[in-house]
């Protein structure tokens, strides 16, 4: 039964009953994970973006209307008009192709956030404290899982695909022991019944390569399955043609790709998605990075909501970056590692046309180390009341297990 | 029970060949370290001089199109098909001297230190930089002193770009002063945090800040493209870092940035971090705490010789343990089933553009690492299960299933390929599953693909 099961395309409706019937004899399975079948956690959708890199708030959500703003950014980064959002915020000029979602109240903003690391500016211990949304300033080693992962493992009604990594990128962030399905649109697996039999026998004894084959082979199996039954005369064995391979993971046309296939889930049985935008260390010539960088998340949002149709109004999508950077522009033409920043929220589950945060000011001595914007408010708080709103999950849980040593605060009110 | 000549090739070089013996013990890897250059003999990197004659034109050839020259247009054109080409080649050099090379040891050593220290060619019209960085920079510096390593690496063209150096001036220097010029922390962070102390160290932002004022003056020559050092970028003051001071007139400050660099990398946070990071890439992504140790006494010992290091590790029994315990990066995947495949030289040495894009670019972006494009000025991760995620996965399937076909049409019986490609190390599932399968293509595809065969 186990080569019935692994050698025949098969549509997720029988992939997932064949799972049910042997689901018992997991061990004689060596190509099936487990799979549940209770309810999904209901209708509502979370997409977890990582920027990578360090976007600089200060120029993207622009305190225009803060004195000593000017003063810092006298040369390069003034270039192009801001466009004025509310209070003394103007979002950058590369924001444009969002601003109508802003007028719709579909994207916001929350200013000076930070995750609780300090001091080291490192964007790599960085990137680790969001992803695993530690409480202390430095990493935590004892933590292996995401916060992502740590919510899943809260959630009832779990299934394989309820939620998704997308795209090649090493996703931390929903690392960790509850099930999460992993992909990238234009990955592929074409393997004969024979191959795929023993392959299966061969990866028996190794868990790691066993169950990401497993994934590997049902999710090609049910995307075949669905090009089928769209009529788009799939060979059966792979997935619709793939678009082609962008040549680095950090060029700005390459974020299309991931939210449309992204979107593609969130449509079906997925309600979280995550994957990262790399690619915002802007240590010079930052006017050039944020082109390229705001050009691919306004493409990723515009895919989402366009690919998403009325799934968009369940939808928020939150994008969270490592740290911000310094006040003052450096000697190149861009900014250097710094503390506090913005993060993004957009969709039409979102209370947006708002600047969320408590604004510290930017007199040197209101600066952190009279060098970064000062943190007002931990960013895991936003993420934290976007789970509670969505998915109903208990606070302790969230302060405790899914974000240790976080203090939520009052409810920001960031969902409509 | 694997031989120790299977776990050297395996975990210290590029896998096993039929075409040469593999290393007896940590003798013969340091023997073959020891001896002459041959690989980069027979397939050197591309020329320096015409990676930046190509850049030129291209900066040429875009002002002539920008001032609507006839002509201009098409000549960029072809300026920047001959760099790709370059760059092809350069990739397709790499895979061969790990194919055919006699120091597998060697190549492995250039992957890690050029991974250790990453470069990105983020300038398109001199994208082939990395691999000029690696044959210049790294490549004749890989068996001597950590400290000459680290300073042919901090004053290459390629990294003082890559992190944004050759702009960063003093902003009381000369041309801080008359271009309104100042610093740019890039460079002196990254030394500090990435390539020798670790992030772990006690230095601090001001730390940072010192040494970035320090590192002023380092530069380029836009004409030639080579290293200068430019004293009218250079930060007049003395800087202290790490509680020592570095003073003296601008002119004399490269002295002093030497001097610098020779402190940093004879520190015992550095010996820790260097000797950690080289085990963690050979032997296991938690090392054996003993390993590290004595390597980092080696290190410690000899002043951050580096051969010592290697010596220490090749010399410990918990580098001699059984292999299984990391998984093949993409780039080492693919060198080391070719190197089981053993192509004739004239085959690989034939591939043209498209085929060299289809047999290895394309697939090492599918495997997850595109080849010179880390993410970031920390390199590719060592974390053995993010590189078998189900889409990296399959893309190693892919290739094992697909490639060898289109390469070798004369493909191995599978039976005896299992015993070419992992020997000793090969497990009953991988023979039975060679011995199954139902065509050479097939067979051979599922050695490649197997768990013996993508973990070292």
């Amino acid at each position: 039964m186990t080569d019935s099961v692994l050698s025949a395309p098969l549509s997720r409706r029988l992939f997932l009953k064949t799972g049910a019937l042997v689901g018992c004899s997991i061990a004689a399975q060596p190509l099936m994970t487990t799979v549940t079948f209770a309810a999904a956690p209901g209708e509502n959708r979370l997409v977890v973006l990582i920027l990578r890199g360090a976007m600089d708030g200060l120029d993207v959500v622009r305190p225009v209307g803060d004195p000593a703003f000017a003063g810092y950014r006298n040369l390069t980064l003034k270039a192009g008009e801001a466009l004025p959002l509310t209070g003394i915020y103007a979002a950058h000029p590369d924001l444009a192709p969002l601003m109508p979602l802003w007028a719709k109240g579909e994207l916001a903003f929350a200013h000076a956030v930070s995750t609780p690391y300090r001091d080291k500016r490192s964007h790599f211990d960085g990137q680790d404290i969001l992803e695993a949304g530690t409480g202390r300033d430095v990493p935590d080693l004892t933590v292996k899982d995401g916060w992502l992962n740590r919510m899943l493992q809260a959630m009832p009604g779990l299934s394989s695909e309820t939620a998704f990594a997308v795209g090649r990128d090493e996703m931390k962030v929903i690392l960790g022991r509850a099930p999460y399905a992993s992909w990238a649109p234009d990955a592929r697996l074409q393997l004969s019944a024979q191959g795929r039999r023993l392959l299966a026998r061969m990866y028996q004894d190794d868990p790691m390569f066993r169950t990401s084959a497993t994934e590997a082979i049902a999710l090609t199996d049910q995307m075949a399955a669905t090009a089928d039954a769209m009529g788009a005369g799939s060979d059966g064995m792979m997935m619709a043609p793939a678009p082609a391979m962008a040549p680095a993971a950090n060029t700005a046309a390459a974020p299309d790709p991931l939210a449309a296939f992204a979107a593609s889930r969130l449509k079906g049985d997925t309600r979280i998605a995550t994957f990262s935008i790399s690619g915002w260390d802007s240590h010079a010539a930052q006017a050039d990075v944020l082109k390229r960088e705001l050009g691919a998340l306004c493409r990723t949002i515009l895919t989402l909501k366009e690919d998403l149709g009325p799934v968009w109004g369940k939808t928020t999508v939150i994008a969270m970056t490592e740290f911000g950077r310094t006040a003052k522009e450096n000697g190149t033409g861009g900014t250097d590692h710094g503390t506090g920043g913005a993060m993004l929220m957009a969709g039409g589950a979102i209370r947006g046309g708002k600047v969320y945060g408590r604004w510290p000011g930017l007199d040197e001595a209101a600066l952190y180390e009279r060098r970064d914007l000062m943190p007002t408010a931990d960013v895991r708080a936003y993420a934290a009341w976007a789970m509670r709103g969505l998915y109903g999950l208990d606070k302790g849980l969230l302060e405790k297990t899914v974000f240790p040593g976080l203090d939520m605060g009052t409810d920001p009110g960031i969902l409509a | 029970m694997p031989s120790n000549a299977t776990i050297a090739a395996i975990r210290f070089g590029c896998g096993l060949s039929p075409l040469a013996p593999a290393p007896a013990d940590a003798a013969a890897i340091l023997a073959g370290l020891a001896a002459p250059d041959q690989a980069l003999a027979d397939f050197p990197g591309p020329d320096p001089q015409q990676v930046w004659a190509l850049g030129h034109q291209v900066t040429e050839h875009n002002r002539d199109a920008r001032a609507n020259v006839p002509g201009a247009a098409e000549a960029l054109k072809e300026t920047r098909r001959q760099i790709n080409v370059m760059n092809d080649a350069a990739l397709l050099n790499f895979v061969q001297r790990g194919v055919y090379g006699a120091s597998g040891f060697r190549e492995r050593l250039q992957d890690f230190w050029t991974n250790h220290f990453t470069v990105v060619g983020k300038l398109a019209r001199v994208k082939a930089i990395p691999s000029v960085f690696a044959d210049e920079a790294v490549r004749p510096h890989m068996t001597g002193r950590f400290t000459d390593l680290l300073t042919a690496v901090v004053t290459h063209p390629a990294m003082l770009i890559y992190l944004d150096q050759i702009t960063s001036s003093g902003p009381q220097s000369r041309a801080g002063e008359r271009q309104k010029r100042g610093l740019n922390e890039n460079l002196a962070r990254e030394v500090l945090e990435l390539h020798t102390l670790g992030v772990g160290a006690g230095y601090s932002q001001t730390d940072v800040r010192q040494f970035a004022y320090l590192l002023t003056g380092l530069t380029l020559d836009n004409k030639d493209g080579q290293f200068r050092f430019n004293p009218n970028m250079v930060e007049p003051a003395a800087e202290t870092l790490l509680g020592k001071t570095y003073g003296g007139p601008p002119k004399d400050k490269l002295a002093q940035i030497n001097r610098a660099l020779d402190d940093i990398a004879l520190r015992p946070e550095t010996a820790q971090h260097i000797a950690t990071k080289i085990a963690v890439h050979f032997v296991a992504d938690t090392p054996d705490p003993g390993l590290v140790q004595a390597m980092t006494a080696a290190y410690r010992r000899s002043g951050g010789d580096l051969t010592a290091v290697y010596s220490a590790m090749l010399d410990h029994p918990a580098a001699w343990a059984p292999p299984g315990a990391k998984v093949r990066m993409p780039f080492d995947y693919i060198v080391a089933a070719l190197r089981a495949l053993a192509p004739p030289r004239e085959t690989l040495a034939g591939l043209r553009p498209q085929q060299i894009q289809r047999f290895v670019q394309t697939p090492l972006i599918g495997m997850g690492q595109p080849f010179q494009q880390a993410p970031g000025p920390n390199g590719w991760h060592e974390d053995s299960a993010g590189w078998v995620t189900p889409p990296l996965l399959a893309a190693r399937i892919q290739w094992a299933m697909a490639v060898p076909q289109q390469l070798l049409p004369d493909l191995p019986d599978p039976r005896d390929f299992v015993q070419v490609a992992l020997a000793d190390a090969a497990s009953q599932t991988v023979i039975d599953a060679a011995r199954q399968a139902e065509n050479r293509r097939e067979g051979v595809g599922l050695v490649l693909a197997s768990n013996d065969f993508n973990r070292r």
